[in-house]
């Protein structure tokens, strides 16, 4: 089954298909922005109470630790934590580390960077997804939902795209130290190569040949089956940069 | 020269052009005081961007070449059609138009929302008075300890917390309790009736509880000043809840998620403002309920006053809008 997407439509009339993120990714870019929040906030709360008290405790060992100790210590590990979702979208623009890391980003249903408001709403709505335990509302709407959003953004017109940073390496691979080399023959070297330990030693066999084959119209097949594996990456990488 | 080389030659001749995107891009990310010359050369690498995208998806469908572009492009978007951003403007055309149209159309809301916490109300006071043993099932036992030994919980609050601390914590917590009157709203509006029933249930319960022990007087001191502002704006909150509910039973747009979306948008600016004087209820209740020493018609003065300016906040007066004569005869 295809991926939901959103359709960012343009007054050029190109138009660019978002593909929208599935409860995998939502899950995966919450669960790494859950540690990274408890982690600042426990640090935070960690180093002040050996500060302020000389060891960690909770209680104050029954002394009331004061009013200093509640506004430097516990009010800012609370911000830190119930805040960091609304204050981190808001400055990263629908984005936060654990959906950067995660490859995905909010935006609006027409594709559009969301405004303060939205954002707002849909981290007030976060009151409503975290019931009655651990998102389970939200987990369940992301699951029913055709576009995999949780009640927040169904409240905020917010959606959860992918957005791998994978693709802003692409433009240098077109260009290859060989400059006679085809961009698009670049590109595709690139790839195979990424990817040669993942494919099996048959089909990466093939791939190479193929490539070769089609860059350098010397080499007959027969020739060409006749190079072992381990040379053919040499050879393809050496078509990258010869000077290497 | 061939279909093949001539591909070459485009894809070469853009290549340069395509590797000074990231950078560009996040340049104009980042800045929003743009110049016209910067603004417009935005909107030519828009167009050119468009052009290549097109040509890319012809000629090489499916590569990652062309899903950067179309990346750099959905990105470029995105900054050419963001709102611009004017906060000061923006921010009272939302205290002086948008949130006044937003209370007017929520009046009969609000009007019924009181009613309901009245009645709850009136019913737990009625509740207490006739089986007091029912009193366990509102209050801590704590509480009901205290009044029973002729002392209010709310009595030397601040030996136990500084005012500071106490009004962070009681205006952190009303404001949770607004915003969760408002969200569950999404119920169906039945959250949010909940919400509304039960608190106006425990006031009845607690005051007929005081009352029963003569400290009614005392606790309705302790309430007066924040209390107007503060049940106000829960009520207000508990209406703005409902409208989400309204919008899922009787649906304004073509689909529910949709007048949802419109609904919730449109209400919770209101949030903002609720917030807000949530945190002068706040420091009420932190520095003067609890001093004994703040007489009575102080607290009455306190209170209603910050009442006419809550008034004045929902009708957007206190932010200069000024009173509209509605036109002879219409």
């Amino acid at each position: 089954m295809a991926a939901p997407q959103v359709t960012l439509q343009s007054i050029t009339g190109v138009d660019v298909e978002l593909r929208i993120a599935g409860v995998g990714s939502r899950s995966y870019a919450f669960v790494i922005d859950w540690h990274i929040r408890v982690i600042l906030a426990f640090s935070w709360w960690s180093v002040g109470t050996m500060l302020t008290l000389g060891r960690l405790t909770l209680t104050g060992s029954g002394q009331s630790p004061g009013q200093n100790y509640f506004f430097w210590v516990w009010l800012p590990t609370i911000v830190i934590y119930l805040l960091y979702h609304p204050i981190l979208e808001i400055l990263m623009r629908g984005s936060t580390p654990g959906k950067r890391m995660a490859g995905v980003r909010i935006v609006t249903r027409t594709g559009d960077i969301p405004g303060v408001g939205a954002l707002l709403i849909r981290n007030v709505f976060r009151i409503v997804d975290s019931l009655p335990f651990a998102y389970l509302v939200g987990l369940a709407s992301a699951i029913v939902t055709a576009q995999h959003v949780r009640i927040g953004d169904i409240a905020a017109g917010t959606l959860l795209i992918l957005d791998s940073k994978e693709h802003d390496s692409s433009f240098a691979r077109l260009t290859p130290a060989n400059r006679s080399l085809d961009p698009r023959a670049a590109d595709l070297i690139h790839e195979l190569l990424e990817r040669w330990m993942a494919l099996d030693e048959r089909t990466r066999g093939d791939l190479a040949r193929s490539l070769l084959g089609r860059i350098d119209r010397s080499l007959s097949p027969e020739q060409l089956a006749e190079i072992p594996t381990r040379e053919l990456r040499v050879r393809l990488q050496a078509l990258l940069n010869p000077t290497a | 020269m061939t279909t093949e080389a001539g591909m070459q030659a485009w894809l070469t001749s853009r290549v340069e052009t395509w590797r000074q995107l990231t950078p560009q891009l996040d340049a104009l990310e980042r800045s929003r005081d743009h110049s016209a010359a910067e603004a417009l050369q935005a909107i030519e690498l828009y167009r050119s961007l468009g052009r290549d995208l097109s040509i890319a998806r012809r000629i090489l469908p499916g590569s990652r070449v062309t899903k950067a572009l179309e990346r750099s492009y959905a990105k470029l978007h995105s900054i050419i059609y963001r709102k611009p951003h004017d906060w000061r403007a923006r921010t009272l055309t939302l205290f002086r138009e948008e949130i006044p149209e937003v209370v007017s159309e929520l009046r009969p809301a609000i009007i019924w929302v009181t009613l309901l916490f009245a009645l709850s109300a009136g019913a737990g006071w009625w509740l207490v008075s006739s089986y007091p043993e029912l009193i366990s099932l509102l209050a801590s036992e704590q509480m009901i300890n205290g009044v029973e030994r002729g002392r209010l919980w709310t009595e030397g609050l601040l030996n136990v917390a500084p005012s500071s601390m106490l009004s962070l914590g009681i205006l952190s917590n009303n404001i949770a309790v607004t915003l969760t009157a408002f969200c569950v709203g999404v119920f169906f509006g039945l959250g949010t009736f909940y919400i509304i029933a039960t608190n106006g249930l425990m006031l009845g319960a607690i005051f007929a509880f005081t009352h029963q022990h003569g400290m009614a007087g005392e606790l309705l001191k302790f309430v007066t000043a924040h209390g107007v502002v503060e049940l106000s704006v829960i009520c207000i909150a508990g209406a703005a809840g409902t409208m989400l509910g309204e919008a899922l039973i009787r649906p304004t747009h073509p689909t529910r998620r949709e007048s949802f979306q419109h609904a919730a948008t449109k209400v919770s600016r209101l949030l903002l403002l609720c917030a807000l004087l949530l945190i002068g209820c706040g420091f009420i209740e932190g520095y003067l309920s609890p001093d004994p020493d703040f007489p009575m018609t102080s607290r009455v003065i306190v209170g209603f006053g910050y009442g006419i300016v809550m008034v004045g906040a929902l009708t957007g007066h206190l932010f200069g809008r000024r009173f509209v004569k509605p036109a002879a005869g219409s």
